[in-house]
Order: structure tokens, then sequence, then C-alpha cells
């Protein structure tokens, strides 16, 4: 009977959460395979490198959700470090490389369709994919976990630890999304501008690194919370080489100069 | 220079320095970061004397440095495209943000934010002596090929030009 009691109380403690943190990743897995291969066979073939993109960045998610690294990361503060970089940064960054949204709209029929992309062009959507409001949900959000309680809150409270595991998780991915153009995105921001608030809001989560490594978040050792703060320091710096890159790519193909000249030319005139 | 180039080139000229400039910081950066830090590890990840608005300006200075690093590289590719590369320009550049991160670094973010010091021994006067003279030498070296640059440009003009 104890032996029973206890399953249960770890099933509701440990396996429920991962169980629904995991399941929506499954869920797009599926979706995203489907949707791939169906409309492969009505238009031409959807690339095999977004495909793989989508599918590495869903496995990380789940990977930072549920299972061993998801265990460890409740005692182990640089576990819950791995973790983060990676529901938060990395995942969002390969999946956002899959061009969900180019492969739904390609998949729906197109009164379907039509419908998505109105709500693309909303107004909700032009606010959420703004570059400095995603930087705040995201950046915020991770200043307000660990320079608050609400870090050794979540690891008490079932639905608190789900909201913020969602939220770290969404606000990576709007943030990459706002930052880096991949998909259609019908509210476009100047290179120069993305830019800066990129480099801001990467400043803001450098500083956060240093900070907790001198102002562990409650509950969390002095020796942990210096090691979790490099891996957040020098493992956000990894993922951000990537976002940099893609983004300056980004910016010469598209031939775009800083129209600094030709603004100095006009003011002349 | 090949004969091959942008005939609007000199709309170009400030932005060879500006590359040089931000790739500069950039690699003065990088290069902090890994012989400094990790390679010799006589820097510190954090000092308990750092005060907060020297973690806000290590926080912005990284950052900024990291995307500079790409951004300038990026911009030598597209001066390069566009047949607009002026090397000793770029080079004065790079030297300018080079010597003037690492002034920066060593004046104010070491001294007076005390992010950390150079290295944690006793006479740590000597080597910020060497470390801001190194870098004073760079901003000299760099701001005199910009200007030589300038000069030699001028000379090509007057001598091009039919009048």
């Amino acid at each position: 009977m104890t032996h029973l009691n206890q399953s249960d109380a770890s099933f509701a403690a440990e396996i429920f959460p991962q169980l629904v943190l995991a399941i929506p990743f499954v869920f797009v897995l599926v979706l995203y395979g489907i949707a791939a291969m169906a409309s492969g066979r009505k238009h031409t073939q959807w690339p095999v490198y977004r495909t793989v993109c989508w599918v590495l960045g869903v496995l990380l998610a789940i990977l930072s959700v549920a299972g061993p690294l998801a265990d460890r990361a409740h005692s182990d503060f640089s576990a819950h470090m791995i973790s983060h970089l990676f529901l938060g940064m990395l995942a969002p960054l390969l999946m956002a490389l899959g061009y969900p949204v180019t492969l739904m709209l390609r998949s729906l029929s197109v009164p379907l369709a039509r419908r998505v992309s109105k709500v693309l062009r909303s107004r909700i959507s032009q606010i959420l994919t703004n570059p400095i409001f995603a930087s705040f949900l995201n950046i915020g959000g991770l200043w307000l976990v660990y320079t608050t309680d609400l870090y050794s809150l979540m690891h008490e409270s079932i639905l608190l630890h789900l909201i913020v595991h969602f939220h770290v998780f969404l606000a990576g991915y709007l943030f990459t999304v706002s930052i880096v153009y991949f998909d259609p995105i019908p509210h476009r921001i100047p290179f120069i501008s993305r830019a800066i608030v990129l480099v801001a809001a990467l400043a803001g989560h450098g500083i956060l690194s240093k900070y907790i490594y001198a102002n562990p978040p409650a509950g969390v050792p002095a020796a942990q919370a210096e090691l979790g703060s490099m891996i957040m320091y020098y493992g956000g710096d990894a993922v951000d080489i990537l976002l940099i890159f893609l983004f300056c790519l980004q910016w010469y193909r598209s031939g775009v100069n800083w129209k600094w000249q030709e603004l100095k030319h006009r003011n002349h005139a | 220079m090949s004969a091959e180039t942008n005939p609007n080139r000199s709309a170009f000229l400030a932005r060879n320095i500006w590359s040089g400039v931000l790739f500069g910081i950039g690699l003065a950066a990088f290069m902090d970061e890994t012989i400094f830090h990790q390679l010799l590890r006589w820097h510190h990840f954090y000092d308990k004397s750092t005060t907060d608005i020297g973690l806000i300006s290590d926080g912005l200075f990284h950052a900024f440095s990291w995307f500079a690093t790409i951004g300038g590289l990026f911009l030598f590719a597209d001066l390069r495209r566009k047949k607009a590369l002026c090397l000793m320009r770029w080079w004065g550049g790079m030297l300018l943000g080079a010597g003037g991160f690492q002034l920066y670094d060593g004046t104010i973010q070491h001294k007076l934010m005390q992010i950390h010091q150079i290295r944690y021994v006793e006479n740590v006067f000597l080597y910020d002596l060497v470390w801001n003279i190194i870098a004073l030498f760079m901003i000299i070296v760099g701001g005199a090929l910009i200007i030589r640059a300038g000069r030699k440009q001028r000379e090509r003009a007057v001598s091009h030009d039919p009048s």
C-alpha cells in the first residue's frame, strides 16, 4: 500500500508534468511529418534539411522537459541550465529553421490558409513578433525566474513549473522569429533596428548570467550557481553565434545596405 | 587595387573604416576571452569588487563584440562584392577598433568599474601599463593608416582630374 502511494506521489510530482510538457512537442512533431509528406506529394518535395532541423529541435525540446536531464534539473542547477539553453534557445532556433508556418500554409486548403495568413497579419501578431516585445517576454521572463522567489516556487508548484517551462520555450521561439525572418512575417522591421534589439537582448542574458554567479537563486548552493552561471553565459554565446550568423547572412543576401550615405546626401539636399 | 573598382567607391569609404572598427572590437574582445580568460586564466569570470555598472558595461560590450565580429566580416564581404574594398582603410579601422576597445577595457572597465584585474598579482600596475600602451599604439597606428589612405586618395583624385 505504501509502495503504491509512493509511486502515486512520484507520478504526480515528476512524471505527470513531464508528460504534459512533452505531449505538445510530440504532437507537433507528428503533425509536421504528416504535413511534409502530404504537401510533398501535392507540390514539390519539402526540403529535407528543414525537416531535419525541425526534428532535431523538437527532440531537444523533449529532452529538456522529460527524461533523465529533466529529472536531474530538479536537484542540479547545471542540468537545469543546460535544459533551459536547449528549451529556450537552441530548440526554438532549430524549429524556426524548419519553416513551420510556410509548411502549414502550403498544406492547408486555400480558404483555411487565407484565414491563417489573416491571423499572421493581425494586430496581435504584430505585437507578439515585435522584437522589443519578444525580448522583454524572453529576457524579462528569465530575470523574473532567477531574481525572485519564482525559481524555488516553481519546484513546489506543478502549475508554476508548467507555466514557466512553456513560457521559456514560447518566448524563446517568438524572440528567434522576431529577430531572424524565416517564415513569412508581414510586419517587418529594418535590419539595423533588429540588430540593436538583438545586442541589447544578448547583453541582458549575459548580465543575468554573471548576476546569478554572485547572487544564487534561493535554494541553489554557491558552487552550483557559479557553474550554472558559466554554462548560461558561454552556452548562450554558442547559440548566439548561430543566431547572429544567420541574421547577418540574411542581411548580406538581401543586398540591403546601411543607408547612411544616402541618408547623409538626402539631409544635405 | 585591381583595375575593376566600383565607380561609387568613394561612397563606401566610411564603411571600410566601420567594417574594420567592428571587426577590431570583436577581435580584441575575442582574444581577451580566449587568451586571458580561458588559456592563461589571468582574468576572472567575476570579481567580488565588480560594480553594478561594470556588470552592465561588460554585458553590453560582450554582446556587442560578439555581434561586431560576425557583422564586421559580413560588411567586409559586402565591400568585396561591391568592389569597394580599401584595405589600408580597413586595417586602420581594425586597429582603431581593437585599440579603442582595449583602452576602454584597460582603463574604465578594469580600473574604474573594477570588473576584474588583468592578473591577480602584486605589481598589477606594470600589467596595466603594458596593456594600455599597446592599446594606445594600436590607436595611433590605426589613425595614421586612415589618414594616409585619405591623403593617397586625394593625390589620386588630383592626378586623375582632367582640369
